[in-house]
């Protein structure tokens, strides 16, 4: 209960100041397409030179939390995920603001992804001494199968065609592959410049997402009596929060997923977004809604989301090890005051990271308040005439892409990407399951080679990669769902066939 | 016509080129590409030594920094040897023997000769551990080892022809073994997880992070690849060559600013009598102190040597490749 006595330490009032700064401004940078939260803590490193070793960290922290949440913002109005993360926050979120429906979207958001975060951080605060050693029982060939339990998803991930899933994926996978190869050394597919350094993810996604939805809004033209009007509701907060409650299931799947997946070193923030959303979809009585607007894949997607933030810390706190590309920066927020992170972090320098971990938990809360004041004005972006929010998108779209590295490659990357998937979509292919390949091809491939690499060295592959507990686990999770994935399809065909004897009868 | 179009543009650049005099340079912020991402040690590192620049007394205009990350550096240094300025406004981090080696290998746009260097702020050494319960505690215990088990001896490092991989490259031509050298895509923080997890039986790595994981107990240091020992952090740890393998300063990992060939020679004396002088400021020297990472200021002479030594060894380590 240490953690308690810190809390005076977050509300001294510069301290104070820079929570609710780093918060705001958090929430505007991660609703910004293409600002990363790894670029936004990048970003405030600098300023933290001249502050208290505890008072930067609070202002890096309150930043990570909320450009996570923040990221949902423009997922879900304006469907351009700023982040991987908020990649499943796009799916349903951007359905529901179609409806007219952002502001119960943005508000269903931030309060799980609160939810999600406050139990992410406590479990940070109690359990890091258990979960460190979790964290290293991750080794190349788990890793692997990790990425296969995520391939796995592809076919049944928003797609109304099985098969077609699975093809974006492939096409997915093989658009992972461009680029130089760092562990064998070779190049593959760059016939652009642009490409040697593969495709960047942030500049897919913007290009994958939002493209095709510029592409389509300007194909309906200017011809008002083609725009139809979106009245954009009014939520009330008591109604969101009752909804969220309601859907406990999905909160806490989320919320699960989340804190398990962000403990694994370089895999956790990318994918806990899109894991959590297909778990809870296959385990809800409602799976078919998941993509039309459904308010359960909000709330899974985010509560992961924000879930991951504190456990992904865990390996970087007591190992040393950052976990995750914004763990590294983070840990250069830490040397340079001079305090290596390690397991006597916590008694060396109590002060600064019981506050920087309180001021964690007190930043989801003004997260919350800001995010949902922040709601209610930018869900009225639904009823911006078409033609314009088609130009507003798009500039926002290369502003993001061309901000990830400064390169305007990247921007010839996200509007190539956009172009092909606009096409893609028209024969009824879909972006997410695209976007999962991109972001599960390298994971795979690289700790395949390197598992192959040791296992040359040990006992050969099949022993390295088929036998040990925790393979074996991974592997027939693998199994199940795959068979989950067949038996549900079969289930979902006999229903529709029935419903059509019925109807015709 | 063509030919008289030509001229006319040589013209115009050979004029502007002499135009710019140093007397009034820098007039605006100067941008310095980082061929790695935001947060790596190149990254981090070249924040805080360009973190004065703006003071009235070093070059009065801030440092602002570019990361052009991708492919093991090859992205940035291809951009900045094809595409950057060459008026002194854009500058980029080098990391010796990392560009040098891979320029060596082909397949990039640049050579050594494609770039001008400044000066040099901090040398890295690469390290050799291991986990902290290996059997291993000696570096001749584990070149008995290897020589006993070849080609079953794990070695992991940040990549490809980067300082680490010469490292191993150099330990297995010393001591006439063969290992097994496994990069690793998340960089130095990915090959030393490898070592504390028990992923690999050891590995190289950078002595800075070495020596962090070493306080926090989670590794043993074997080596250093170095000409002399780290007095500062690492006082009791002998060189290779102290452990018996012949093994220099090649992989050393040198860092500092370079600018593109043809910048403006008065641009150049002016940067090159300035940087230094900025790397060896107070606030510098102690925030690079607190974060674990070792300092070595070289002048343009110097790292001009110090290049050129390193294009010999490099060449002739990789020829077999």
């Amino acid at each position: 209960m240490e953690f308690l006595s810190y809390f005076g330490n977050v509300f001294e009032p510069v301290s104070f100041m820079l929570l609710l700064g780093g918060t705001i401004g958090g929430l505007i940078l991660g609703a910004t397409p293409g600002l990363s939260p790894t670029m936004a803590v990048a970003l405030l490193i600098p300023f933290t030179f001249h502050l208290a070793p505890h008072q930067g960290l609070i202002l890096l922290g309150a930043a990570y939390t909320s450009t996570i949440a923040g990221g949902a913002v423009s997922a879900i109005l304006l469907n351009i995920p700023g982040a991987p993360a908020n990649i499943a926050t796009a799916l349903d979120g951007h359905e529901m603001a179609k409806r007219g429906e952002g502001a119960k979207a943005l508000h269903l958001s931030f309060m799980s992804s609160a939810v999600g975060g406050v139990i992410g951080v406590l479990l940070l605060i109690f359990l890091t001494p258990v979960l460190a050693k979790w964290a290293l029982a991750f080794g190349p060939s788990h890793l692997f199968w990790i990425a296969i339990l995520g391939v796995t998803v592809i076919g049944t991930l928003d797609s109304k065609s099985f098969v077609k899933g699975l093809l974006s994926g492939c096409i997915g996978l093989w658009l992972s592959m461009i680029g130089y190869d760092d562990i064998q050394g070779v190049q593959r597919f760059i016939f652009a410049d642009a490409l040697t350094g593969g495709i960047n993810i942030i500049a897919a996604l913007i290009g994958l997402f939002a493209i095709p939805q510029v592409l389509e809004m300007l194909s309906k033209g200017r011809a008002l009596a083609d725009i139809d009007v979106i009245t954009v509701r009014q939520q009330s907060l008591t109604a969101s929060f009752r909804e969220m409650i309601s859907n406990m299931k999905a909160l806490s799947i989320g919320t699960i997923t989340g804190s398990i997946i962000g403990i694994i070193p370089g895999v956790g923030g990318q994918i806990a977004g899109l894991v959590a959303y297909d778990q809870t979809k296959k385990f809800s009585s409602n799976s078919h809604k998941f993509g039309t607007g459904h308010p359960e894949g909000v709330i899974a997607a985010e509560s992961a989301n924000n879930a991951m933030v504190g456990p992904s810390l865990i390996p970087l706190l007591t190992l040393s090890i950052p976990g995750s590309p914004t763990a590294a920066v983070l840990l250069g927020g830490l040397l340079i005051h001079g305090i290596f992170p390690g397991p006597d972090l916590f008694q060396n320098h109590a002060a600064v990271a019981w506050t920087f971990i309180d001021s964690m938990l007190i930043g989801q809360f003004l997260m919350v308040i800001f995010g949902i004041y922040i709601a209610n004005l930018a869900a009225k972006i639904a009823q911006v005439p078409r033609s314009i929010l088609a130009a507003g998108v798009f500039i926002l779209a290369v502003f993001g892409a061309y901000s990830v590295q400064q390169s305007m490659g990247d921007v010839h990357v996200m509007i190539a990407l956009g172009v092909g998937m606009f096409f893609l979509e028209k024969f009824g292919f879909s972006a997410a399951p695209l976007v999962l390949g991109l972001i599960l091809g390298p994971i795979a491939e690289s700790n395949f080679l390197q598992g192959n690499l040791i296992a040359g060295a040990q006992d050969g592959p099949a022993i390295y990669f088929l036998t040990g507990t925790l393979n074996l686990v991974l592997i027939s999770l693998v199994i199940l769902s795959v068979l989950f994935a067949f038996w549900s399809t079969k289930k979902a065909n006999a229903a529709l066939a029935k419903s059509e004897q019925g109807g015709s009868a | 016509m063509k030919k008289i179009l030509a001229i006319l543009t040589m013209s115009v650049a050979l004029v502007t080129a002499s135009m710019v005099s140093a007397g009034d340079y820098p007039e605006r912020p100067i941008g310095v590409a980082v061929s790695y991402g935001a947060g790596g040690a190149t990254d981090f590192q070249a924040r805080i030594v360009t973190m004065v620049a703006g003071n009235k007394d070093m070059l009065g205009q801030p440092i602002y920094i570019i990361n052009k990350p991708g492919a093991g550096g090859r992205v940035g240094w291809n951009w900045f040897a094809s595409e950057a300025e060459k008026d002194g406004y854009t500058m980029s981090a080098y990391n010796v023997p990392h560009f040098i080696a891979q320029s060596i290998k082909g397949g990039v746009k640049y050579t050594a000769d494609s770039f001008e260097p400044i000066a040099n702020w901090g040398a890295d050494p690469a390290v050799v551990v291991v986990g902290k319960d290996s059997k291993f505690n000696t570096m001749q215990e584990l070149v008995a080892w290897a020589k006993a088990n070849p080609g079953k001896l794990t070695l992991s490092g940040a990549g490809l022809f980067v300082g680490h991989h010469i490292a191993a490259l150099q330990i297995e031509k010393a001591a006439g073994v063969k290992m097994v050298y496994i990069p690793t895509k998340g960089g130095g923080a990915a090959a030393m997880k490898a070592v504390i997890a028990g992923d690999v039986l050891a590995g190289v790595n950078n002595l800075s992070d070495a020596f962090r994981a070493q306080k926090a107990g989670s590794v043993k240091i074997l080596g250093v690849a170095d000409l002399e020992r780290n007095k500062k952090f690492l006082p009791d740890v002998p060189t290779l060559k102290e452990a018996g393998l012949d093994v220099d300063n090649a992989s050393v990992n040198f860092r500092g600013l370079m600018v593109p060939k043809g910048t403006p020679k008065a641009i150049i004396d002016k940067l090159s009598a300035q940087v230094p002088v900025m790397f060896a400021h107070k606030r510098v020297a102690k925030r690079m102190k607190a974060g674990g990472s070792p300092m070595k200021i070289m002048n343009r002479k110097e790292v001009q040597a110090m290049w050129a030594k390193r294009k010999t060894t490099l060449t002739e380590l990789l020829k077999g490749l």
